[in-house]
């Protein structure tokens, strides 16, 4: 049977990790190399950087650190954060990412799904969605990080890229990231009912119970998650036990 | 150091096949050389993408006959995902495409109704012998990403299966030398590296 995922998410800056965190076992905290290793021990499924380096004049340390990262573990990476032509997505992927997150760009330039997508494959274009609710089970995209509101709704755009090619989605609830309230399920359920690709969801998971309803009430496929366990709050290991207990068929951690 | 060449098509990057033969210790050779694909001791064709794509990225380079004829020569060959779905007589994918035909059988797609690519850490169950499940214990995860799956003519060739969206397909096959992977070994952790240090324990 196919396992929910957990994600562990980093954002990057310039090469370094930018979040707090308080791993005690790190000698350099704001490695993600030495980040990344650490999680899949822990029993990541995956790992997601967002890169949110101000100046994409200045990507190469992004590169180079999806390079190190690749070279040192045996999990699939995804990167985030800047991707804005196929010259990019192939960059991303040359150095060792096993899929590409476009959020902004494709809202910007859907044809870039469809290049990603017949260029690459559905397997590694994944669509980020930032989603914030207008009230009355309607969501609305916003882009640039966050910062910009869009007109499209978001239940549409999902549909619309799915059939562009993209063979993931990304979804982060605005209402509730950061807040660790646990997710807009309602969100999650509408964009299920709609699209037949994995469904990430990402925003708002504070304790493990919040897994648990992303993955039931929600049907989500997989998790994201950066600050729950940055901080120590909670490790993978107890998330995916609590799960287990629960009926949530997980990967186990060894 | 046992030499272990990795075809290169143009199908995407080949970074994280590489270093898993690296770490399981064989010596990988990246190659698109037909002449030097047919010299190989070990083969090894990964692959993610269209079927359509591929085979035709395979015949353009004419590594479609090379490939053909080193399995026909018994010397140890892994196919990895869309490397596996190429062994078959014919993949469904986008049409109707001819494959390499080693295996016979289709490559047809989960049901309409599945959550495709089936995405993600799934368990693996071992229905036959064979050394390239050699200190893998059924039950292990694996990773996988894919919206189509084989389905053999002869079942003689699953070495193990997985379960998706009600269906049972193989996720290993092999007949002697010849074995291939549905799921991305090199995505799998320690499991994953057991089986290409299995594989490499092959090359004499």
């Amino acid at each position: 049977m196919l396992t929910r995922r957990i994600i562990p998410c980093f954002d990057v800056d310039n090469g370094r990790v930018v979040k707090g965190v308080s791993f005690v076992n790190l000698r350099d905290a704001g490695d993600p190399v030495e980040l990344a290793s650490q999680y899949e021990e822990d029993g990541a499924d995956e790992l997601v950087f967002l890169d949110i380096t101000a100046s994409s004049d200045d990507r190469t340390s992004t590169f180079e650190l999806i390079q190190r990262t690749a070279e040192q573990i045996f999990i699939p990476l995804t990167v985030g954060g800047g991707v804005r032509s196929p010259e990019d997505v192939r960059r991303m992927l040359e150095s060792g990412a096993d899929k590409v997150s476009l959020n902004t760009a494709a809202v910007e330039n859907p044809d870039l799904i469809e290049q990603s997508a017949n260029g690459f494959g559905s397997q590694c274009t994944v669509v980020a969605i930032d989603a914030k609710s207008t009230g009355d089970n309607q969501w609305k995209i916003f882009t640039h990080g966050g910062r910009t509101r869009t007109d499209i709704d978001v239940i549409e755009w999902a549909i619309e890229v799915t059939e562009r090619g993209a063979g993931e989605l990304l979804v982060t609830s605005m209402d509730s990231d950061g807040h660790k309230e646990g997710y807009d399920i309602p969100l999650l359920r509408a964009i299920r009912d709609k699209v037949r690709v994995p469904i990430i969801a990402s925003g708002g998971a504070g304790g493990p119970e919040h897994f648990f309803f992303f993955f039931t009430s929600g049907g989500a496929d997989a998790v994201l998650a950066a600050s729950i366990f940055h901080f120590g709050e909670h490790s993978i290991k107890s998330v995916k036990d609590y799960l287990s207990a629960h009926g949530i068929t997980i990967r186990p951690v060894n | 150091m046992r030499d272990v060449v990795i075809v290169d098509y143009g199908a995407g990057n080949l970074l994280s096949v590489e270093r898993a033969v690296k770490v399981a210790g064989g010596k990988p050779i990246i190659t698109s050389d037909p002449k030097v694909v047919a010299s190989a001791t070990g083969l090894i064709v990964p692959g993610v993408g269209a079927a359509a794509d591929t085979m035709r990225n395979l015949r353009e380079r004419g590594l479609d006959r090379v490939i053909s004829a080193f399995i026909e020569s018994d010397r140890p060959f892994l196919g990895v995902c869309m490397g596996m779905q190429a062994l078959f007589d014919i993949s469904r994918e986008g049409g109707k495409h001819e494959c390499l035909g080693v295996l016979g059988g289709e490559i047809v797609r989960f049901p309409e109704e599945a959550v495709v690519p089936h995405m993600g850490w799934n368990i693996v169950n071992q229905v036959s012998e064979h050394p390239i499940m050699a200190g893998i214990e059924t039950g292990f995860h694996f990773y996988f990403v894919h919206s189509y799956f084989a389905a053999p003519t002869e079942s003689a060739c699953v070495i193990a299966e997985a379960s998706y969206a009600g269906v049972n397909f193989p996720a290993v096959v092999g007949i002697g030398n010849l074995m291939a992977t549905q799921f991305h070994p090199e995505k799998s952790g320690p499991a994953g590296l057991r089986l290409y240090q299995n594989f490499i324990d092959l090359l004499s």
